[in-house]
């Protein structure tokens, strides 16, 4: 057997991040005495550097490298670039927070980058192997980083079932994986399927069995109901700066490992999981969308609504056309987005000594500070679906790919539950906006970068609004070979 | 002769048994802990059954990764259970409780 050595070009921004994170350990242990900040500016510049790297190789064509285990193609690199950019919201949202609450920064950061890493590996993972690697690398440091602040009881309690749920999900998916391997004789995604399509008629309740494994795994990651008891819990009890972390990439990450593990590894299997798919969809936006409107604590409605809105992703993946993968593509990120602004905004009202937890202490944000309240105006009129904003183009996508699809009555059902769903948004912007502040001293926000983070993020769900094809057009193109 | 199918049945017991301990367990997370673990043990029986009936050595390759990533768990969750004790000074299952899910 020769050994050639594998092609690294589309590696290089995993190798990036890789190298900076020594980097960034060391700078933080020699210099973050005398300068607190140093440590903060090379985490940006890691995440930012890596951003680059997967925009300049955006123009590179689809290439499988490390014997089929690594794969650079538009859908991953388009992931990465969001993952990245979130990262970098992130930690500019989150600076003010882990400063007054004194949280280790150095720690949260590195925590923040090695998970990072892991996204960037997941989604370019092409083999069961890689998958797994990439799933754990991202997933270990969330359960580390919710503890990190342990002064509260109930982020401890919420690391440890974050942990344990976290566990259970990879182990259903490692016992599907290896039945799976077991059918197909291979744990590469390119060999299963051309395996896959010749056993389907010989094992197929192997590989049925393996399938509904390998989809409650993925699904219990992304947080959809049935599987989703952790998504509130964890939203709840984890520090704000955290939720705001735990809410947004990992929901990209958790696409592309639906999408690898179901779309791109089992097409042979696509009445079963299309089907499997239809009941977790209806069930997550069923119950996302009606408790929901129960909640008093904002964090804990956002967590229902972003099981709600992973319903939603998952209606255009059940299509299963590529402009459905597409338009599914399109939701979830125009959702991180989103849930980027809310949980943002969430985390700058928190100060030292004050968590921000019930709609109630949104009440008179207008008159405290209005252009913060305008932003969340923005936002929870995109998470409602009003026109024109960008959270109506992502459902109007999804929905049509599933009438083109001829599937009618569930995107009937969808639109009901998304006027359920707008309920609960307009009460927050109603609390904004119309009632009495429970004090009247206004909201300053010192922090320069925190202030340009939310002004950039609400202008973005507003513009992409307006502006949507470009980002479309990206999304489609996409899974267009 | 022992055919992959024992293999396979043991493992699904064991994955059976972990899956129960984790459910039924309302005492200690401690035996939560050795759950998992032993979850992950039974995917480990699964793939080296596969692996020596395929001759192909690929599913072996995974176990060891498996291994490693489930002695960094373990580390992880034997560290969080620790700020736990120390706040709480106990490690009931039923103390957790304060968020309600």
């Amino acid at each position: 057997m020769n050994f050639t050595a594998p092609d690294f070009l589309p590696a290089i921004g995993e190798m990036f991040t890789l190298g900076m994170i020594c980097v960034v350990m060391l700078a933080y242990l020699f210099f973050d005495k005398q300068n607190r900040g140093i440590t903060y500016f090379l985490t940006q510049i890691t995440l930012l550097g890596a951003a680059v790297i997967a925009i300049a190789l955006y123009s590179h064509p689809t290439e499988i490298t490390f014997d089929g285990s690594f794969i650079l193609d538009p859908e991953s690199l388009l992931l990465k670039i969001f993952i990245l950019l979130s990262s970098v919201f992130v930690l500019m949202y989150s600076r003010p927070y882990i400063r007054d609450n004194e949280i280790a920064h150095g720690e949260f950061y590195l925590l923040i980058l090695f998970s990072v890493l892991g996204m960037q590996v997941l989604v370019s993972a092409y083999s069961f192997l890689t998958l797994y690697l990439g799933l754990e690398v991202f997933s270990l440091p969330l359960y580390a980083m919710i503890a990190l602040r342990h002064n509260r009881p109930v982020c401890q309690e919420a690391a440890m079932k974050y942990f344990i749920m976290g566990a259970i999900a990879s182990g259903f998916l490692l016992y599907g994986m290896s039945l799976i391997y077991g059918a197909c004789a291979s744990l590469n995604i390119q060999e299963i399927v051309s395996m896959m399509s010749l056993s389907v008629n010989s094992q197929p309740m192997m590989l049925t069995v393996g399938l509904v494994f390998i989809a409650a795994g993925a699904l219990f990651k992304l947080g959809v109901a049935p599987f989703h008891m952790w998504v509130p819990d964890v939203y709840e009890g984890a520090p704000n700066a955290m939720t705001l972390f735990i809410a947004t990439a990992p929901k990209l990450a958790g696409f592309a490992l639906l999408m690898r593990l179901l779309v791109e590894a089992m097409p042979a299997l696509f009445p079963q999981w299309h089907y499997l798919l239809i009941a977790v969809a209806v069930l997550s936006m069923a119950i996302g969308n009606i408790i929901a409107i129960a909640q008093d604590n904002i964090k804990r409605m956002l967590a229902y609504s972003s099981i709600a809105n992973m319903g939603y992703m998952l209606l255009g993946v059940i299509a299963g056309t590529p402009r459905g993968y597409g338009s599914a593509m399109f939701y979830i990120i125009m959702y991180v987005v989103m849930s980027l602004g809310a949980f943002g905004i969430i985390t700058l009202l928190s100060r030292k000594g004050f968590e921000l937890e019930k709609i109630d202490d949104f009440k008179g944000l207008n008159t405290r500070n209005p252009w913060l309240a305008l932003m969340m105006l923005l936002i929870m009129f995109s998470m409602a679906g009003v026109p024109p904003s960008v959270g109506f183009f992502a459902k109007v996508g999804v929905l049509e790919s599933l009438v083109q699809a001829d599937i009618v009555w569930l995107p009937a059902l969808a639109l009901v539950f998304a006027i359920i769903g707008a309920y609960y948004y307009l009460r927050v912007v109603k609390v904004m906006y119309f009632d009495e502040p429970l004090e009247k001293t206004p909201i300053i926000v010192e922090s320069f970068d925190a202030q340009l983070a939310i002004s950039i993020n609400g202008l973005a769900v507003f513009f992409l609004g307006i502006f949507p094809t470009a980002m479309i057009e990206l999304c489609q193109k996409a899974f267009l070979v | 002769m022992i055919t992959l199918t024992d293999y396979l049945v043991v493992g699904a017991i064991l994955f059976g048994l972990s899956l129960a301990g984790m459910v039924i367990n309302r005492k200690n997370l401690i035996v939560l802990l050795m759950s998992v673990e032993l979850m992950l043990l039974a995917v480990n029986m699964n793939f080296i059954a596969f692996s020596s009936f395929l001759q192909d050595s690929a599913g072996q390759i995974f176990v060891f990764f498996i291994l490693t990533v489930a002695a960094a768990e373990t580390a992880l969750g034997l560290a969080i259970l620790i700020i736990l004790f120390r706040t709480r000074q106990s490690i009931n299952v039923t103390d957790l409780d304060a968020l309600k899910g």
